[in-house]
Parts: C-alpha cells; structure tokens; sequence
C-alpha cells in the first residue's frame, strides 16, 4: 500500500529545504526595517529642528528672540527676530476659535450622544464630520473670500486680513474634533448612571449636566486639548486670512501672523539657506513642534489620568 | 504515478490492545495561566488507531489539555507548563522539534467550525500548499481524497470553487476535517467538534470518527457522555485540571472505579 | 417632618421641563449649525466659480490671463503625487503595522512605537513641510520635485495608514489565526494566507481614506517650494510640478487684486472636492462590497 506520491513523505522533505526557514527569519527583520521609517521620521524632524535652531542662536540671543517685540527678519539693514508677536498671534487665534469649537462642539456631542435618536444620529453624525474632511486651503478661501467681508459688515474697522475671521473658521473646523472625542466619552457613561438620576425625576438636561457630562469630563476637556493642539498648528487659512503684519497686539481686528504662517511666508519667499531668516524658520518651527507635542501628551495624560473606571 | 494512498498498514488493527504503540504520552505535566494552575500533574497515554474520549465539567482543563498536545495553548502568553510530553518518543517542547512539524503532524478540528474566507478547494488545499506542495494535479488528487475522507465529497464536488462560508455549519465542520486529513496527519485533536452543530450534522461527524480511526489517532474532547460511550474506545475523566481515571470506555461507564467518574457519570454534578 | 416641600417640586416641575424642552432645540440647532456652514461654504465657493468652470479650464495650463488659465497642470501633478504616496505609503504603513501587531510583543517596544506614532500624527503638516524641504529639497538634492513632494507626504499620511491598517489586523477574528496555525503554519505564512488578505479591504479603504487627506494638503508642499506658475507638465518624478491645492492657494491670496482670481480658485476648489467626493465613495463602495464576507 506504500506509495511514491505519499503527502506526509513530500511534505517531510519540503521541511528538510532550508529556503523557506530562510525566508521566516528575513521577515521579521524587514518588517522592522519598514517600522523604523516612522522613527526615523521622529528623529529627523527632531535633528533637522535642532541643528539649524542652533545655527540661529549663535546668530541672534535667546533675550531677543523671546523678550524683545520686533519682528522683522527680511529687513536687510537691521534685521529683528522675535517670536512674541507669532506667538500673540497663534494664540489670539487658537483663544478664538476654541470660543467656536468648545460651545458648539460640545453641545453638539450632547445632542448626538443624549438627546438624539438612532436614525437621527446617523444622518447628522456623518454630516458634522463632513466639515473635518474639508481641506484646510478651502476654509482658508472661505475665511478670506466670505467671512471677512461678512464680519467687514459688522465690524467696518476690521482689516482686510484680520486673525478674528480666520479664528472663527479654524473653531468650525474643530468643531468635528471636540464633537466626535467628546460624543465617545459621553456615550461610553453606562446608562446606570444615567437611570439612576432621572428615576429620581431630573430631567434629562438635568441628568446630563450633574452626572453625565461630570462622569466623562476627562475624555471632554482632553478634546479640547486636542483642539487646541490643531488650532495651534493650523497654517492654511491663518497664511491666507490673517496677512502678514507681525504686530505684538491683542487687537483681533488687525492683521497678524502665526508662527505656522510665518513659516510658510519665510519658505515660500526668498530668504536663501544660510541667512538668519532662513535659520529662524527651524527656532519658530521647533517653538510650533514642542507646543503641539505638550498639548498632545497633555491631552493623553487628562485621558489617562483620570479615566473613570465603571 | 501510484494511487495517492490515505491508509496505512491495516494490519496493526488486529494487534492485542494493550501493544499498540502510543503516540502520546505525557509525564507529569503541569500548567498555569498565570497564577492559576489550570493541570495538574497529568499522565496519560494516547494510543495509535484509538478513539480517546476526555469529558469532565467545563473547566476541568480538557481542552487546555487538548492544545497542549499540539502547543496552540502557548499563544496566550501568560501560560506556563512544566513537565514533559512526547510524540513518537520526541520531545514535542524541545527547541529541535519545531512547532510547525508537530502542528502538521498533530491536526485539530475546533470548537467552532472554522473554514478560511476562501473557496472549498483552497481550504483543504490549504495544508499542503503552505507546506510546499505546488504540483497542481497532485493538489487536485489531495483535495478529492481529503474530501472523501471527511466523507462531504458528494455534497460539495461541483461546488469546490465556491465560499466555504456558503456551506452548512455541519458541511463546514467536515470541511475542516478534510482540510486536516489533506496533509495526512498522524493524530487528530478534536475540541468538542460537534457542540455547534444540530443533532443530524453530529451523528455524521460520529460516523466519520468512527471511520477515521481505521488510519489516525483521534483524541476528542466532548461534553457529551453519550458520544463519548458511543465512538471512544477509552475514556479520560478530567476533574478541577486533574486525571481523575482513564480507561476503557466500557469500564468506566460500567464499572468505573473512581466515586467521583460515577457520580459525574450518572449525572450527579456536571 | 417631612423633608422635601413636595409643593415646591410641583410648582418647579413645568419650568424644568421647559428647560429640557429649550435646551434640546438650542442643542439640536448647535448641531445643525455644521450643516449651514458646509451649505453656505458650498454656496460661496460654487457661486463664485460659476461660468469658470468648463472643459477649457479643465485640460488648460495656467496662464497670466485669467480666461485662458486652467488647471490641467495642478491635476497631474495631483495625479502624480498619489501614484507615488499611495503605494509607498501602503507597503511601509501595511509592514509597520504587521510589524507591531503581529511581531512585537505587547510590552515596553509595542509603547514606544505606538507612543511615536501618535506624536507623529499630531505633529502639524508645516512641520513635516520643513523636514522634507531640509532633507528631500535640500540635502539629498532633489529640488522641489514630485519625488520630493511625494516622499515628504508619505512621511505625513504614514501615521495615519499604519493606524488604520493596526486596526484592520486587529479585526482579524482569531479563528483563523487559530485555523492556520493548527495546520502547521509558520508566523509569517499564517500571516500572508489569512491575515493579509482578511484584511485587506480595510486596509484599502483606510489608504484610500488617507489619500483623500493628502490631495487636500497644502502647507507642506508650499513649504517646499512648489512653484505658483508652472506651464510644463510633470512627466518623471524628477520633475517640477504644483498641485490643485497650492494652485488654489496663488490665486486666492492674489484674488485681491483680481476678482477673476477668486473664481479660478473657486473652480478649482471644485475640482479638488470632486477628486475628494470619489475617493470617499470608492472606499465606501470598497468597504460595503467586502464587509460581508466575514
């Protein structure tokens, strides 16, 4: 009954070939090979940062690029770097669009989760996070071409670029953020707690801001973070809304810059590599990357922190 | 070109019981699923062309024991064993004998009717392929044989290149029975294959038991005495991750000589 | 002595209800505010366009006169950054995925590479824009190419793709992981016979998702250097070339001197939401016709 053609005999010396045995040791090291790449993008955003920012400073001192107020980097006979008037400007505009995204986002996250109904839920929900897949160069169109002569309107001293329009519309563009983060750290309440307050007869309104908004603040105020996290990074419709004055102001009608647009202005202009501008492109950018970074592991410690345990 | 042969020599069937050789045999093996220890101190023998049955309450460690025989309990990494097993003699922990030979040579059907997103002829072709096997018309021969091993051939001839998820759920578990056979395994491992089938679709998965261990060494894990008095020849009384007896299938459930097999047995606790 | 004025409640009651009653219309008002936006952007934008947007713009270059200028240019070069960034960043995002899940035991290693994804992902796109400009533009030489451009957006999306590859290995039901390592499957076969291709229609729609993300991007590549006029079409990927969304940056921030700008950025606005709208509906379709297989 032996035969030639025995499975069990072929495989056994298939086993015996060491090419495949070869091959399963190779993987897992090409697989680590590809899985570096996003380290290695970490650490090149972090060398390439670091090195030319301290090409900066030998040029320029840390008092002038963080206490003086005059920015003034392609002015060729005396040129001024200070970051404080970028940095007004960023958070002038990120301080105006949280005032959109915070209320809205978060009232919205209440309907979605609370008051809603499934069918409801599901023709709205895709509806909110259609405006986070606009591109950023649309909004920036938006801000500058309808916004502002809108807001022109009412406010007649309202520059022509001002960081209050370009504000508001990043706060519509986080509004998705801070509602979807925010919706899942609601919906993720039991509905225990929920019973528990309305059979003693509070309304639902009631219910939601004594026990339910209360039990998942931490997934909420970290959405916030979050969306402060992106308004901070935000570039496109600051560099087309907001102009390019580098005013130390906290006047929202007037033109300023952020430290993303500035960037841009400095890329896309002509400052050649190895002037001071050029250098001071890489001490704004890494200023921008610690900014975004704290915010972000700021929002995960919140999250982590005080994560309710139900 | 010979006929592809499934069987083996027919002629041990008639050597006296207690000389067939065993496949398995475990020596003081212990296990913990980190703190808890699931075995305890097993010893137990599984012979070549026998039907073993293991039955116990549900958690007693008879499936825990089932996937140790072919090491699938060690992917949740929390289990530690200690102790020693042998297949054929080797030892199945030793680094020189690699996981994936034992897994060919130890087949097992799962609980749940498990088929590949794939079409009935790749799913038993399955096996062989990954193992090496390229020749298209052996691959044929092997996927015709294995299916009319897992007695299903009639049932799904002219529908080979169709989803497996199309099939019944007890066509699905006899499909991964001949996805096993396909490679010609030495033991099959059966961890209660008919618990998610309908009485009809488990009498046939019996009949194929029944007929398969004329070739292999089946060890199946089930919870219901009756199959187990009805297809094993012996029968291993699991009880809290300990052997309590193991026997013939007649003696323990005639005269079994452990109280607690009895009292399992006749359905006092369980 | 009775604790609570049972009186008091209900005379409270009706003005409470009345709350609720405010609350989830002023609720229900926030939440459609969203859909007035998008409808009045949609309005702004399509009305600014209209009469622009025609078949001579479609297949034009772009031009100093406004009538004559079209964006067949931005299209390819669109076109050419995806053909580059898509596959790139599918195997690499794919293989780092498999990596972490499926080699890398959960422990200090699994933290650290999940724990620098999801800084990378935060990491605004200016940023990205500044290392690609330093090490594609600069020191490797490339000169503000596609291949530049290319690369520099795959490192932005990467993030993104590896993420959402992790959680289409992860839905993999474990099953068939069992299934393919009791027939003596090694890691790696288990891993190319079941998993990959159990989850490859996630994988796709994430990458087509993740695209979708990229045609829109713009402060990187501006950061780069890509340039406002370009005539020439792009026909390698060593050569010069300007996308949709940096075509629509020049003419929107010129459009104060020119309203004919406004609208040649309008309409291209409008090509870039149309691009957008059939990569959503292609992973949608991609995800529905798969989803019931498992």
């Amino acid at each position: 009954m032996a035969s030639s053609t025995n499975v069990s005999n072929l495989i056994a010396e298939q086993r015996s070939k060491s090419k495949r045995r070869k091959l399963e040791k190779l993987v897992p090291f090409i697989l680590a090979g590809a899985a570096s790449i996003s380290v290695l993008t970490t650490a090149g955003i972090l060398l390439t940062l670091m090195v030319e920012t301290v090409m900066f400073f030998s040029e320029v001192s840390f008092r002038e690029f963080f206490t003086s107020t005059d920015m003034q980097p392609l002015n060729r006979s005396d040129p001024s770097f200070s970051i404080l008037p970028l940095l007004s400007a960023t958070l002038l505009s990120t301080v105006i669009a949280m005032f959109v995204a915070v209320p809205v986002g978060l009232t919205t996250a209440v309907y979605l989760s609370e008051y809603a109904t499934d069918k409801a839920r599901r023709v709205l929900k895709p509806i909110v996070e259609v405006l986070a897949g606009i591109p950023t160069i649309v909004y920036g169109f938006f801000a500058f071409t309808f916004v502002t002569p809108v807001l022109r309107e009412i406010i007649p001293m309202l520059d022509r670029t001002n960081i209050l329009s370009p504000g508001i519309v990043m706060g519509i563009m986080i509004i998705p953020m801070v509602a979807s983060l925010s919706e899942d750290a609601l919906s993720s309440v039991p509905n225990s707690m929920r019973e528990g307050a309305m059979a003693f007869g509070a309304t639902k309104f009631e219910a939601v801001v004594r026990v339910v908004i209360p039990a998942a603040i931490s997934g909420i105020i970290a959405s916030f973070v979050l969306g402060i996290s992106r308004a901070i990074g935000e570039t496109m419709i600051v560099t087309i809304a907001s102009g390019s004055n580098k005013n130390l102001t906290f006047d929202i009608t007037q033109s300023m810059q952020t430290m993303t647009a500035y960037i841009v202005e400095v890329t896309s202009g002509d400052a050649g590599a190895g002037t001071t501008a050029y250098y001071s492109l890489y001490a704004v950018a890494i200023t921008l990357f610690f900014f975004t970074l704290a915010m972000n592991m700021l929002a995960k410690w919140i999250s982590k922190r005080f994560r309710e345990v139900y | 070109m010979t006929e592809l042969s499934m069987k083996k020599n027919v002629s041990i069937q008639e050597q006296p019981e207690e000389e067939r050789e065993s496949v398995f045999e475990a020596q003081g093996v212990n296990l913990w699923y980190g703190q808890t220890q699931a075995l305890h101190n097993i010893h137990l023998k599984q012979r070549e062309q026998e039907v073993t049955a293991v039955i116990g309450p549900s958690g007693c460690g008879k499936s825990t024991y089932l996937k140790t025989l072919n090491r699938m309990v060690e992917m949740n990494p929390e289990v530690r064993i200690s102790g020693n097993i042998s297949y054929r003699g080797r030892n199945i922990f030793s680094r020189r004998f690699p996981v994936e030979e034992l897994r060919t040579r130890v087949g097992m059907v799962f609980q749940k009717p498990n088929p590949f997103p794939k079409s009935v002829f790749e799913n038993v072709a399955y096996g062989p392929k990954i193992h090496g096997i390229r020749d298209k018309q052996l691959l044929e021969q092997i996927v015709e044989e294995s299916l009319k091993g897992a007695a299903i051939w009639e049932e799904v001839k002219d529908r080979l290149h169709e989803n497996a998820f199309g099939l019944s759920g007890g066509q699905q578990q006899r499909l991964c029975i001949a996805r096993c056979l396909a490679v010609e395994p030495d033991v099959i491992l059966m961890d209660e294959p008919t618990s998610a089938l309908d009485p009809k679709s488990t009498m046939k998965v019996e009949e194929l038991v029944r007929e398969l261990k004329e070739t292999y060494s089946i060890m199946i894990v089930t919870h219901n005495m009756q199959q187990a008095a009805r297809i094993s020849d012996r029968t291993a009384f699991f009880l809290n991750g300990e052997v309590v007896e193991c026997d013939t299938t007649d003696r323990i459930f005639s005269n079994p000589s452990d109280d607690r097999t009895e009292d399992y047995i006749t359905g006092r606790f369980g | 002595m009775q604790m609570m004025d049972q009186e008091a409640v209900a005379k409270s009651l009706p003005r409470r209800i009345a709350i609720n009653k405010i609350v989830r219309g002023l609720f229900l008002g926030s939440t459609l505010f969203g859909l007035v936006v998008l409808a009045v952007l949609l309005y702004d934008v399509i009305s600014d366009s209209w009469g622009w947007l025609n078949w001579n713009f479609l297949t034009s270059v772009v031009s100093f006169d406004a009538a004559e200028a079209g964006v067949i240019g931005a299209i390819t070069g669109t076109f050419w950054l995806m053909m580059i960034t898509g596959p790139l960043t599918m195997i690499i995002g794919v293989a780092t995925a498999v990596f972490i899940e499926e080699y890398v035991k959960e422990g200090r290693v699994r933290t650290f590479f999940e724990t620098n994804i999801s800084n990378l992902a935060g990491v605004p796109s200016i940023v990205f824009g500044l290392l690609g400009l330093t090490v594609f533009v600069r020191i490797l030489g490339l000169g503000s190419v596609v291949l530049a451009g290319a690369l520099t957006m795959s490192l932005l999306v990467l993030p993104i793709v590896i993420v959402s590859a992790q959680e289409a290995l992860r839905a993999v039901p474990s099953y068939l992981r069992e299934a393919s390592y009791g027939m003596g499957a090694t890691r790696w076969q288990m891993i190319r016979s079941v998993v990959l291709p159990a989850a490859l229609p996630s994988i796709l729609t994430g990458m087509i998702l993740s695209m979708s993300r990229a045609i829109g991007e713009t402060a990187p590549l501006i950061a780069l250097g890509i340039p406002a006029l370009l005539i020439p079409l792009p026909s390698s990927m060593f050569d010069s070339f300007t996308v949709l969304p940096v075509q629509i940056y020049y003419w929107t921030i010129d459009a104060a001197l020119n309203d004919d700008l406004a609208a040649l950025a309008a309409a291209t606005i409008i090509v870039l939401l149309v691009m957008m709208f059939i990569l959503n509906a292609t992973a949608i379709l991609v995800r529905n016709k798969f989803q019931k297989r498992l």
